[in-house]
C-alpha cells in the first residue's frame, strides 16, 4: 500500500486539483476511495450510504483543495478527517429522521440505520462514539508503519507467538516486541475522547 | 476479523490466583487466557468475546471498563473457520525471572496472548505489583478488542465514474481527461481494485495467456505478476511514444510479443524473492498509466491521431488507448479466472468505444487474411466509396456496426447487409479476446455463412498475446 506517500507527493497532488486537472482527480480516487468509503461504512453500516458519503467527500476535495493545509498533516489524514466527518454527519441526519419517523415508513433513506426506529439522544451519541471509534481504529491500523502492522497481523490473525512472529519477520525477539507493543499503543489512541473542535484524534500527522 | 474467543478458563490454580492460564502453542485453539470468564453456554451459542484487561486486586472502578472493548467486537470468528478448542486445565509453569523492561516490552505481545506460557506467568505476576505496566496492559488489551477485519467491501467498480462524474459537474475540469483515454485510466483502475487485496499466493498464481494467431489458438503460460508485466512493457509502447520513459529501456523491442518475451525473461520483479514484493510489479504499472493518461490530458487534440508503433503496424494514440483498454479487460478477465474471482464487464460506453474500435479494423483485417489466402475472395469487385456487400454486427448494450465486406474502400450500406452476427457482451469479449475458436463463438447468426465466418475469424485475429 502507498500509506507512507512523501508529503512531496501530497503538495503536488493539492497543486493539480486546484489546477483543474481531472486525471489528477481519478488519482486522488484510486488512491483514497478504498479509505474513505470503508470508514463510512464503518460508521453508517449502509452500502448506499457509503457511497453517496464517498461521492461528498471527494467532491468536497475537487471543490476546495485549497482546504488542505499540508502543515497540519498528510493529505491522507485530511481526507479520513474529511470521511469521518460527513459519515457522522449523515449518520446524525439519518437518526434524526428515524427519530421524528419512528414508523419508518420508508420515507427516511439511510437503510439500515433509519430502519432502527426511535432512539434517545444517549443512544445516538453512544452509537456515534463507538462508530468513531471503531472507524478510526480501522484507519490507524491501515495507516501504521507497515512493520507494525504485519507483526500485529501475524500474532492476532495468525496467531504465532512473538518468537515465531520475529522469525517469520526475518527481526529479533526484541524487535517483535517492540512492534507488537507499539502498533497497540497507536492502536488504543482510537479511543481518546474526541475534542470539541479540530480533527479527531488518530488521524493525526503522527501515522 | 475477531477471532474465536472460547471464554474458558474458569478453572484457576490454587497456588496462582488471578494469573489467567498460559496461553497454548500459537496454533492450537487460540484460547485468550482470560480466567475469569464463565464457562461457555452449554447450548453452544457464541462465547462472549473479546479481550480482557488484566485485573488487579482491590480495584473495583475498572469493572466498568470491562464491559467496553465487547461492544466492539465482531462475530466474524466463523468466517475465519477457526473454533475454539475445548478447554484445557492450565498449568503454569514457574515464571522466570525477568527484568522490569522486559517484563514492559512483552507487555504488547501479552496483550496479543502471543506470549510462551512461562513469559505470561511471569507478565501476570508482575502486573499484580507494578501499576504502571498494569494500567498499560489494561490500554493494550482494549486496543486488541480494536481490531477488526478491514472490511474487504470491494467498491462498486461504477462507483468510480459516478464519483468523478458527480465531481466534474460541481466543478468542470480545467484540464480534462480526453474520453479515449478515460477508457483506459477506467479500466486500469478496475483492474487495480481486482489486485490490490491479492496475498503473495495469488500474485504466483498461473496465468495461461491465450490468443488467435490468426491460423489457430495459441497460449502463454505465465502467473499473474507476469501478466501485469506483461501489461506494463505494451504500455510502455504509447510511454515511448509520447515520450515517457519506456519500462524497457530506449533499445527495446517494438513488437509486444518481443518486448514482453524480453521483460519475461530479463525483469527483476519477477525474480522468486520479488514474488514476496507483489508491489514492485503492480506499482511501476499503475504509475505509468496514470502518467499516460495525465500526459495525454496536457497534449491537447493534436496527440490523437499521433502515430503508435506496434512493430508490424501502427494505430493512431486515440485508438491505441481504447486498445490498451480492451486488452487490460481481457487480461483482467485472465487474472480473475485464475484467482476464481468475478469480473464484470466495462460500463456500456467504454465497451462500445471497444468494439466500435474493432468494427473499424475489421474490413483491414478481413482484407488482410484474404491476401494471405485466409478468408473468402470479394463476391463483388465495387468502386472505392460506393456501397458493397455489407455485414451487420450488434453487440448487447454497445450498438450496430456495418462492415464492408469487399474491401475496405468500399462504403457499408444497411440495404446491401447479407449477414448479421449478434453477440453479448461476454461472447464479445470471447471472441475479440481470442479464447474461443471463431467458429464456435456464441454468435446469434443470419445470412451468408461464408460472410459470417470470415468476419468471426477477422474478429479473433486481431486478439494478441
Amino acid at each position: 500500500m502507498a500509506n507512507d506517500a512523501p508529503p512531496r507527493w501530497d503538495r503536488r497532488m493539492q497543486q493539480r486539483l486546484a489546477r483543474g486537472e481531472a486525471a489528477a482527480l481519478g488519482e486522488l480516487y484510486d488512491r483514497f476511495a478504498s479509505l474513505v468509503h470503508n470508514l463510512a461504512h464503518r460508521v453508517l453500516e449502509d452500502e448506499e450510504a457509503a457511497d453517496r458519503v464517498t461521492r461528498e467527500v471527494f467532491g468536497y476535495a475537487w471543490e476546495n483543495p485549497g482546504a488542505y493545509d499540508p502543515q497540519q498533516g498528510s493529505l491522507r489524514s485530511w481526507i479520513a478527517t474529511l470521511a469521518h466527518r460527513q459519515a457522522v454527519h449523515r449518520l446524525r441526519e439519518a437518526e434524526a429522521r428515524a427519530a421524528a419517523d419512528p414508523a419508518g415508513d420508508g420515507t427516511a433513506g439511510e437503510g439500515a440505520v433509519a430502519a432502527r426506529g426511535r432512539r434517545t439522544a444517549e443512544d445516538i451519541e453512544e452509537r456515534i462514539r463507538e462508530a468513531s471509534v471503531a472507524a478510526r481504529a480501522d484507519y490507524i491500523v491501515t495507516s501504521m508503519p507497515a512493520p507494525l502492522r504485519a507483526a500485529l497481523e501475524l500474532a492476532y490473525f495468525d496467531r504465532r507467538d512473538y518468537r515465531q512472529t520475529a522469525a517469520e519477520l526475518g527481526v529479533t525477539e526484541d524487535e517483535a516486541r517492540r512492534r507488537l507493543r507499539l502498533g497497540l499503543q497507536l492502536l488504543s489512541t482510537a479511543r481518546a475522547p474526541l475534542p470539541e473542535a479540530g480533527p479527531p484524534p488518530g488521524y493525526g500527522r503522527a501515522l | 476479523m475477531s477471532r474465536p474467543d472460547d471464554g474458558t478458563g474458569g478453572t484457576e490454580p490454587a497456588e496462582a490466583p488471578r494469573i489467567p492460564p498460559p496461553r497454548p502453542a500459537a496454533e492450537d485453539s487460540g484460547r485468550w487466557p482470560a480466567h475469569w470468564h464463565p464457562a461457555p453456554p452449554a447450548d453452544g451459542a457464541p462465547p462472549p468475546r473479546g479481550p480482557q484487561e488484566p485485573r488487579r486486586p482491590q480495584e473495583p472502578h475498572e469493572q466498568q471498563e470491562q464491559q467496553e472493548p465487547q461492544e466492539h467486537q465482531e462475530p466474524a470468528a466463523e468466517s475465519r473457520g477457526r473454533l475454539p478448542a475445548p478447554p484445557v486445565p492450565p498449568v503454569p509453569p514457574p515464571a522466570p525471572q525477568l527484568s522490569h523492561a522486559v517484563l514492559k516490552s512483552l507487555l504488547g505481545a501479552w496483550a496479543l496472548a502471543a506470549c510462551p506460557p512461562e513469559e505470561t506467568a511471569a507478565v501476570e505476576a508482575h502486573l499484580n505489583h507494578c501499576n504502571p505496566c498494569a494500567d498499560e496492559a489494561l490500554r493494550l488489551r482494549e486496543a486488541v478488542g480494536l481490531l477488526h477485519t478491514e472490511q474487504s467491501l470491494d467498491l462498486d467498480p461504477l462507483l468510480r465514474s459516478r464519483v468523478l462524474a458527480g465531481c466534474l459537474g460541481r466543478r468542470p475540469a480545467r484540464i480534462p481527461v480526453p474520453d479515449w483515454a478515460g477508457v483506459y485510466d477506467a479500466e486500469a483502475a478496475r483492474l487495480d481494485a481486482l489486485l490490490r487485496d491479492m496475498g503473495e499466493a495469488e500474485w504466483r498464481a498461473p496465468v495461461r495467456l491465450r490468443w488467435f494467431d490468426g491460423r489457430r489458438q495459441v497460449g502463454r503460460d505465465t502467473t499473474v505478476a507476469g501478466v501485469i508485466g506483461h501489461l506494463m512493457v505494451v504500455d510502455g509502447i504509447l510511454a515511448a511514444s509520447l515520450g515517457l520513459p519506456d519500462p524497457l529501456g530506449a533499445d527495446a523491442p517494438g513488437d509486444p510479443e518481443a518486448r514482453t518475451e524480453a521483460y519475461w525473461h530479463d525483469g527483476p520483479e519477477l525474480s522468486p524473492e520479488a514474488a514476496a514484493e507483489p508491489e514492485a510489479v503492480r506499482e511501476p504499472w499503475r504509475e505509468q498509466g496514470h502518467a499516460l493518461v495525465r500526459t495525454v490530458s496536457f497534449a491537447g487534440r493534436g496527440a490523437r491521431m499521433l502515430p503508435v508503433p506496434y512493430g508490424g503496424f501502427s494505430l493512431p494514440l486515440r485508438d491505441s488507448f481504447v486498445d490498451r483498454a480492451f486488452e487490460c479487460w481481457v487480461h483482467a478477465g485472465d487474472i480473475a479466472e485464475a484467482i476464481d474471482y468475478p469480473y464484470e464487464p466495462p460500463a456500456s460506453a467504454h465497451l462500445r468505444r471497444m468494439v466500435d474500435l474493432y468494427a473499424r479494423l475489421l474490413p483491414d483485417a478481413l482484407a488482410q487474411r484474404r491476401r494471405a489466402g485466409l478468408a473468402g475472395p470479394p463476391r463483388r469487385l465495387g468502386t472505392a466509396g460506393a456501397p458493397g456487400r455489407t455485414l451487420h454486427l450488434e453487440v448487447e448494450g454497445s450498438g450496430h456496426w456495418y462492415i464492408p465486406l469487399d474491401s475496405p474502400a468500399a462504403l457499408p450500406s444497411e440495404a446491401e447487409t447479407v449477414a448479421r452476427i449478434a453477440l453479448d457482451r461476454e461472447a464479445f469479449y470471447q471472441l475479440a479476446a481470442g479464447h474461443v475458436p471463431p467458429e464456435e463463438a456464441a454468435a446469434g447468426q443470419i445470412g451468408d455463412p461464408e460472410a459470417i465466418r470470415d468476419v468471426l475469424f477477422a474478429t479473433a485475429s486481431l486478439s494478441r498475446m
